[in-house]
């Protein structure tokens, strides 16, 4: 496939799974109902060689409906090309396939999205704390967690 | 050429003459202790890079005799607390801080550790002195070796100034 870019074999096989697709900033977006996320990443990794999984993160749209956007990337070392696929999951059940099986290390990203979001990935079995420690109440990383709260877990002493 | 040089006799015949010394007894410690810092480097970020070049040759910690760090709190009387210290890592520095035995003196050095600095938010602990008493502050993102040094001096000054109980806690 000499000449011809990875994005035009890829974009065409899997557009039906997506809602819709683009590319921004040299990489290929797509934007996918969260049914249809098993399905596309499989079909990425074993088709069209996508290996390594990079991250996983989430958009808090504090005010929008459905208010979280989930983002995964991932890379292909044979092309040397990204992809990204985002769906969007509602506040009242902020839950997605998990990835582990895909890629294992999806494992510790899904942690950490989970704490910092309250993202659930349906699937990943030991969704702890990884950045953050046990007892810790809320997601940081929301819009509406207040900046300036804290939760020590040492005492603070006495103000002289 | 020759040097006509007076020198003190090794196995001088006693005198009765400059062989007793009289002090106080918190100043002859103070002094003692003032020169012996075993410092105990809590490092945990990028302020480590000063942390290294104060302890280096050119700066040189050694000349006011702390320069010798000890990795057991067990083994040392000042703590300096380089870089943030988070909420998850606070229960460690307390642990640490708990174990040295006393006399001993705490060091917070650079911004983060002072205050926080400018990480205000859920995960930073702003400021060491929330969970331990500090002696000397030093602040700067991160301190120029001179303010270290100037931190070191001063907190020389203090331990010269405290009182300094050794058997008991009234002598």
């Amino acid at each position: 496939m000499a000449g011809a870019h990875p994005f035009d074999r890829v974009r065409p096989a899997l557009a039906p799974l997506a809602r819709e697709t683009s590319i921004a900033h040299g990489v290929l977006v797509f934007a996918i109902e969260p049914a249809n996320l098993l399905a596309l990443v499989r079909r990425l990794k074993d088709e069209f060689g996508f290996d390594l999984f990079l991250d996983v993160t989430a958009v808090d749209w504090l005010g929008q409906t459905p208010r979280f956007e989930v983002v995964w990337h991932f890379y292909s070392t044979q092309h040397k090309v990204r992809v990204r696929v985002k769906t969007r999951v509602a506040e009242a059940d902020p839950t997605v396939d998990s990835l582990v099986a895909l890629y294992g290390s999806a494992r510790f990203m899904e942690r950490e999205c989970h704490e910092m979001y309250g993202i659930a990935f349906r699937g990943n079995a030991d969704l702890r704390p990884i950045l953050l420690y046990e007892g810790f109440v809320g997601h940081p990383l929301r819009k509406d967690y207040p900046k300036q709260h804290e939760q020590p877990l040492v005492p603070y002493r006495a103000a002289e | 050429m020759k040097m006509d040089r007076k020198t003190i006799p090794i196995a001088h015949e006693k005198s009765g003459a400059f062989e007793f010394i009289s002090t106080k007894k918190d100043e002859l410690i103070g002094w003692a202790r003032k020169f012996s810092l075993f410092p105990y480097p809590f490092v945990t970020a990028c302020c480590a890079m000063e942390f290294m070049a104060v302890s280096g040759t050119p700066y040189d910690t050694d000349r006011f005799g702390a320069a010798l760090p000890r990795f057991s709190p067990r083994q040392s009387d000042l703590l300096m607390v380089v870089g943030t210290i988070t909420h998850k890592q606070a229960p460690i520095l307390l642990k640490v801080w708990e174990q040295m035995c006393e006399p001993k003196w705490v060091l917070a050095f650079g911004a983060c550790a002072t205050s926080g600095g400018f990480y205000q938010n859920y995960a930073a602990l702003p400021g060491i002195d929330k969970i331990i008493p500090v002696d000397v502050y030093v602040p700067g993102c991160p301190p120029r070796p001179e303010m270290v040094i100037d931190g070191i001096m001063q907190l020389q000054d203090k331990i010269a100034r405290q009182r300094h109980p050794i058997l008991t806690k009234d002598f």
